[in-house]
């Protein structure tokens, strides 16, 4: 028994359930960030009992840890953490606006950690019918924090998340059917035929045509979620309407969690299908996200769904470089996947914090923070070079690698990449440049801002674009490896 | 089993069960009253309870008769009552507004199924199972069910094309591979349960906040 893996789990389950009780009480947000940060270190434990010891397979075989899925347990429960750190002040303020009122953030509270829990549940599940079910309960515990605010806009934001992702990872489970019923001519009926260790052993056995069927299925449903166009309806919805902590857990955490699912479903689709298959879906489905959100960013007027485009974006070029496969894309997938979390969940923090200086998410009326506090508008510049690819931070390095591989394997694909990163970088950085500079519009907050966690991310992802500790590198070739 | 009945007749009665469900799923393509179709859902989670534990007698598969009581509990007596009850507290009217009429919709049904049964017809080959020969009409109940969805205008019979959705996932898996691990099957139930919850919420946030369940009123957020 592994008690790493029960407690990274249990905590944010647990916590879920005190906070239910407690979430009101003024003391709530400390609760929630003391849950984060044990879980933050149960997840410290859990990576480094891997790297001592190897992969762990633990409660009757339905949970284990490889070298992929150990590094994003570790960056979720961080994100996780300082999210949860920059939600206190943030939300204190929300309520002082009077937009919340005590039972709601008892809510937010609960469905927070839940929500933890039901992105670590997808990434230690070894039973892929796990993963489906922690996936859809993702979905249930965020539907109530998109519609906290109970505008007319945040419900339909609320609606439009669930049917449509409703709707997606069902697809997703019928998916998860055929798959179990191509390993069940392999490994037998039972659970068994779930476990995707034991489906990885077996993987080049598994009858084509079904996983032909089944990886289109499962492509689409998790998809939905990662917000691939033209599935990505509901996520700039999600993320403007919801309060800023939940857009930055979404945009930062779910997304890779839902891409995960994929690829771990792609690397079995790949062993019986062999490569092109499955990478030329996921290059296709990649390359387009990528272009269509390019050419939304300059339309958006709302900056919270200016960065929700952006992640689409991102969550594109990611499932491109992971469809290119080989070590290097896979390893420059994996990097991105970590420096556009901690990216994107910074800027949201910024962005929040923006919001409510100047009490409106509309970008022409947000205008020279930098003015009234240097700290957010210094936040809000330097997260947006970040994710814009600007040297020296960690996005520059993982985009180069990926372009790179892209010209050299793919090389019909780079025109689109150059031109849909450039578009990009000239409508987000055109909107943010005068957000920050200039005659100011910002007031003052009545509790001071949490930047700690803005700057701890930015710091991190500058970090990963000048160097990349020999551990962490040996950790994604680990990983990339395994992708394939 | 094959001392009472032979192989060929327990395929007969799982074709006729599943050839009812089919007609069921039509029959809630084509309803306009919402409370006739929470009935037909009921009884489309009926005929799915009834053909689970069919084919878990026909097999000797002791665990879908498990799924079968998961069934009978949740789809054909806890969510019905739920939507009842839902129908009469937020004062819904009787009506069911559709946005493309019902007609062309059945024929975009007829269309779909061809499309299913063609999807489905490498895959059954495949299948080691008896049942394998209604998964081309499992698929079909899926897009119906999500044909249902896209063409309703309120968001009660939305909720229930998700769920028949859900039915007709089920009966997929039963007819590919005699359902799904124990474990999972008690996850999906668990989701659909808190799912049902939440919804139930949420429509009275909805409510409150428009005075009506038409998801028209849910159409300002663009791009």
């Amino acid at each position: 028994m592994s008690w790493e893996i029960v407690t990274v789990l249990g905590m944010p389950l647990v916590g879920g359930g005190v906070l239910a009780l407690v979430g009101h009480r003024r003391r709530a947000a400390e609760v929630n960030i003391a849950l984060s940060v044990a879980t933050f270190v149960a997840a410290g434990a859990l990576v480094a009992s891997v790297i001592r010891d190897g992969p762990i397979i633990a409660l009757w075989d339905q949970f284990f840890v490889d070298s992929l899925n150990v590094f994003l347990v570790a960056l979720t429960a961080f994100v996780s953490m300082t999210t949860a750190m920059f939600s206190r002040p943030y939300m204190r303020i929300e309520k002082d606006h009077g937009r919340l009122t005590a039972g709601r953030l008892r809510l937010y509270h609960s469905m927070y950690q839940l929500f933890v829990f039901t992105m670590l549940a997808v990434l230690l599940a070894n039973n892929l019918g796990i993963v489906w079910v922690a996936t859809e309960a993702a979905t249930l515990t965020t539907v109530l924090l998109v519609s906290l605010y109970r505008t007319p806009a945040s419900l339909e934001a609320a609606w439009k998340y669930f049917i449509l992702c409703g709707v997606g990872i069902a697809q997703a489970l019928f998916g998860t059917i055929l798959l179990y019923m191509a390993a069940q001519r392999i490994l037998g009926t039972g659970f068994e035929a779930l476990l995707w260790t034991h489906l990885a052993g077996v993987r080049s056995e598994l009858e084509p045509t079904v996983m032909a069927i089944a990886f289109v299925f499962l492509l689409v449903g998790y998809g939905t979620k990662v917000g691939l166009v033209p599935l990505h309806n509901w996520l700039p919805d999600a993320h403007a309407e919801g309060p800023t902590p939940v857009s930055a857990v979404l945009s930062g955490l779910l997304l890779n969690v839902a891409l995960y699912a994929l690829v771990r479903c792609k690397v079995l689709a790949d062993g019986a299908l062999g490569a092109p298959y499955a990478s030329r879906l996921m290059m296709g489905f990649g390359l387009v996200s990528v272009v269509v959100a390019a050419f939304f960013l300059s339309r958006q007027r709302d900056v919270k769904r200016l960065f929700a485009y952006s992640s689409i974006e991102h969550m594109g070029l990611i499932t491109f470089a992971f469809g290119m496969g080989g070590p290097i894309a896979s390893f420059a997938g994996l990097l991105h996947m970590t420096v556009h979390s901690l990216t994107k969940s910074a800027i949201f923090f910024a962005v929040g914090h923006a919001a409510q200086k100047t009490g409106t998410q509309l970008i022409e009326n947000i205008r020279g923070l930098i003015n009234v506090s240097p700290t957010v508008g210094w936040g809000l510049m330097l997260g947006t070079v970040a994710i814009l690819g600007v040297p020296p931070f960690g996005v520059f390095a993982s985009e180069f690698l990926i372009l790179t591989t892209a010209m050299r394997e793919q090389p019909w694909a780079t025109p689109f990449l150059l031109a849909a990163l450039g578009v990009a970088f000239a409508a987000v950085f055109g909107k943010v440049q005068p957000m920050v500079f200039g005659e100011s519009t910002a007031s003052r907050l009545p509790h001071p801002p949490a930047l700690v966690p803005v700057f701890a991310h930015v710091a991190l992802v500058l970090t990963l674009g000048i160097y990349i500790p020999p551990h962490l590198a040996h950790w994604y070739r680990e990983a990339a490896r395994l992708i394939g | 089993m094959t001392e009472l009945l032979s192989a060929a007749l327990v395929g007969q009665i799982i074709n006729m069960l599943a050839s009812v469900l089919l007609l069921l799923s039509f029959a809630m393509l084509a309803q306009r009253r919402i409370l006739s179709l929470i009935d037909l859902f009921a009884a489309q989670g009926f005929v799915l309870m009834l053909s689970t534990a069919f084919v878990g007698w026909a097999t000797g598969q002791v665990h879908l008769y498990v799924s079968a009581a998961i069934t009978l509990g949740l789809k054909v007596l806890f969510l019905p009552w739920v939507l009842h009850r839902l129908i009469r507290r937020l004062n819904v009217k009787w009506d069911v507004e559709t946005l493309i009429n019902i007609p062309t919709t059945l024929l975009v049904g007829i269309v779909l199924v061809i499309l299913a049964f063609n999807v489905a017809q490498p895959v059954s080959q495949l299948a080691g199972t008896v049942t394998r020969g209604t998964l081309g009409i499992a698929l079909a109940a899926v897009l119906l069910a999500f044909l249902m969805m896209i063409t309703r205008s309120k968001a009660v019979p939305q909720v229930i094309g998700f769920l028949a959705m859900e039915n007709s996932l089920f009966f997929a898996a039963t007819a590919a591979t005699y359902g799904m691990p124990m474990v999972v099957e008690l996850g999906i139930a668990l989701d659909v349960l808190v799912g049902i919850i939440i919804l139930a919420v949420f429509f009275f946030q909805i409510r409150e906040r428009f005075d009506s369940l038409d998801i028209r009123h849910l159409e300002k957020l663009k791009e």
